[in-house]
């Protein structure tokens, strides 16, 4: 159960992308894990740095594709073999065939309504509050043109004073303490 | 070695020292040198949150708002009367409604071909120029689902569409196209708007910070789903993203095709062809940029957007066209020469009607607007990057890709089989009333969209910069 208050990490704030990739490399290469990088578009080197390799949106996709093409070929399967038949040209009631069409569509739908949502739901959003908010510099930057590193309190290596030493060797423009 | 003879040929023709041309490659720009990440979400979010309304903007959302009300006027009266007010009659039992309907449909398509299949390209150019064109795509989606309803005739009763548990047990026949065409529609209308709107969330996130009225951070901060740019949430996007540019690809492709069966799988001369599939698809993509050159001209003007939407954009938007145009081209030959070919008498005199009856005018119309005139002076780099000359290029293929959908819709109906049932098509002032009136209806929710959201995707154009590139440390270390 995470703490819910008292200090939430220390967060450094870089200027540029560079700098951010070094520091969040030799932090995680020192052992810290409870960390996280924020950065104004995607950044693939910091996350690699930090290392968070895979997501698990392509398999929620996958299954939410499947699960689409299931429902729509069965359910015009038994629409038109069981609950209604129609004569249409003399064509067989199981016409598989004129079945794939929205099946497929169905699959993108779907396949493409998982991964917008699963995306959100994995990254824990909405989530209108964040003590980051709480940091001076953090709303003005990290949407902007700023590349934060903080470090949680929560990793076990996590000392107000040390970390603080720890992180001003990377030379950031500045180290501030957020709260909850 | 045929990329370095055009890099010379292209620089051949174009003044040296031009700030807007990348010396490294000959080729315009993507995005001007001097912006910066600040400049760059100064310029968008300034344009949405400025308390300032520009004079032009609220004079064209009123035109088109007069337009969308003429919209709403026609639709009532349709209602009221039935669409017996429409001139559509037999033997021309589709008219005005369909035509609009493809014309609408295509148009959208070329936004999600920017927006998905040059993202899955790799082809960055694209990031400035995608958001309004997915914009476009879901309010030419808006004005095209529009039509299929209220031709019903019966709207009241249009969730009949839909396999839904009645009380009277009937159930939809799934063997027709124009079934097909439900969900295919349905499903792009859908994804468009998830890939739109995931698109933006990053943006809001960034409206939300630097919004100064407490309404706009509420709004923003609500849209944004409290979005605050943790690198594990954007390789979660960035996946997503990709996901759903590969889903809508073969979805935009198999919405025109399934579009082109409710033609092609009636057992009519100029509409049963296998050769629609692909020409409606390609005429959709070449019809769509045409549109997204018509918005995008006078936008980076009005808004002084050159540094973002460059010449780039221009130039490679009338290379599309000039492809699209072509393979259109070749729908138009095939059509002529099966005609021919098939040996079939019915299908020798629609063509020769088409091209010759009393409605003739028609299709040299379209042949003067797709084929005369875009594809003998898109060649020329002079000319794709001439503003002035895409801008009237765009209008003009707009007009005859209408007009290529006219074509096939009453040409091929007007003079059947029975000389006995020949008849003739002519618009009523409700048709035309209906036409102007979405025309009103996209511009007014276009222009709804330049005010209050992103139009051009900030965390995309900020990875085109070269501040994002990012240095080995010995680099940096030596001053590079």
């Amino acid at each position: 159960m995470p703490a819910r208050e008292g200090t939430y990490g220390l967060l450094a704030e870089f200027d540029t992308p560079g700098d951010l990739v070094r520091a969040a490399r030799q932090a995680h290469h020192d052992g810290w894990r409870r960390m996280d990088c924020y950065t104004p578009y995607p950044v693939e080197e910091a996350a690699e740095a930090i290392g968070f390799h895979r997501n698990k949106v392509p398999l929620v996709t996958l299954i939410g594709g499947l699960m689409g093409a299931a429902a729509m070929f069965s359910m015009e399967t038994w629409i038109s073999v069981l609950a209604y038949p129609l004569n249409i040209g003399g064509r067989p009631t199981y016409s598989w065939p004129a079945f794939i069409v929205p099946a497929y569509e169905w699959t993108i739908l779907w396949a493409g309504l998982s991964a917008a949502f699963g995306m959100l739901a994995l990254n824990r959003l909405p989530a209108l509050y964040h003590p980051l908010f709480n940091a001076p510099n953090f709303r003005s930057g990290a949407t902007t043109d700023k590349f934060f590193l903080c470090l949680e309190a929560l990793d076990p290596k996590f000392d107000l004073t040390e970390t603080r030493a720890y992180l001003q060797s990377f030379a950031p423009v500045s180290v501030v303490e957020v709260e909850y | 070695m045929v990329e370095r003879l055009e890099a010379t040929m292209a620089t051949s023709e174009i003044k040296t020292n031009d700030p807007g041309i990348d010396p490294a490659t000959g080729e315009f720009r993507v995005v001007a040198p001097e912006l910066t990440f600040r400049s760059v979400t100064d310029k968008i979010s300034h344009i949405v949150l400025t308390p300032h309304t520009p004079l032009g903007w609220l004079a064209i959302f009123g035109i088109a708002g007069g337009g969308a009300t003429v919209l709403l006027v026609a639709v009532a009266w349709l209602f009221l009367k039935g669409v017996g007010i429409w001139a559509i009659t037999q033997p021309v039992a589709w008219g005005f409604a369909i035509i609009n309907f493809v014309w609408w449909i295509g148009i959208g398509h070329a936004g999600t071909l920017i927006s998905a299949i040059l993202l899955l390209f790799k082809q960055s150019w694209r990031n400035s120029i995608s958001r309004f064109a997915e914009a476009m795509t879901i309010f030419a989606v808006v004005c095209a689902g529009m039509f299929p309803l209220i031709h019903v005739g019966r709207p009241w009763l249009g969730y009949w569409l839909f396999p839904l548990p009645f009380t009277m047990n009937v159930w939809p026949q799934f063997r027709s196209p124009l079934l097909w065409d439900v969900f295919a529609v349905s499903t792009y209308a859908t994804i468009s708007v998830v890939f739109w709107y995931v698109g933006m969330i990053p943006d809001f996130g960034t409206f939300r910070d630097r919004s100064q009225s407490k309404m706009g951070q509420y709004v923003y901060g609500m849209l944004s789903w409290g979005w605050r740019g943790s690198v594990r949430h954007w390789m979660r996007y960035e996946t997503a993203s990709l996901l759903l540019a590969g889903l809508a690809t073969p979805l935009v492709l198999s919405v025109h095709t399934v579009i082109s069966f409710d033609f092609a799988v009636a057992v009519l001369p100029g509409w049963h062809t296998t050769i629609f599939p692909p020409y409606f698809v390609a005429g959709a993509i070449y019809s769509g940029f045409a549109m997204v050159l018509t918005l995008a001209i006078p936008l980076r003007k009005f808004y002084h957007l050159e540094s973002m939407v460059t010449e780039r954009h221009i130039d490679n938007m009338g290379k599309v066209m000039l492809a699209t145009g072509f393979i259109v081209a070749y729908g138009y030959g095939m059509e002529a020469f099966m005609a021919w070919y098939s040996a079939s008498h019915w299908e020798a005199f629609m063509f020769w009607n088409r091209m010759f009856g009393p409605m003739g005018w028609s299709y040299w119309v379209l042949i003067t607007c797709n084929l005369a005139i875009p594809l003998t002076t898109l060649w020329s780099r002079k000319l794709r990057t001439n503003i002035a000359f895409m801008f009237f290029i765009s209008l003009v293929v707009n007009t005859g890709m209408w007009f290529e959908r006219f074509v096939i819709v009453v040409t091929s109906l007007y003079r059947d089989f029975l000389p006995s049932s020949w008849g003739t098509y002519r618009a009523t002032k409700w048709d035309y009333m209906t036409f102007v009136g979405t025309l009103g209806l996209f511009t007014a929710l276009f222009m709804l969209f330049v005010r209050f959201l992103p139009m051009i995707p900030m965390n995309e154009v900020r990875m085109l910069l070269p501040a994002a590139k990012i240095k080995p440390k010995a680099a940096v270390e030596a001053g590079d």
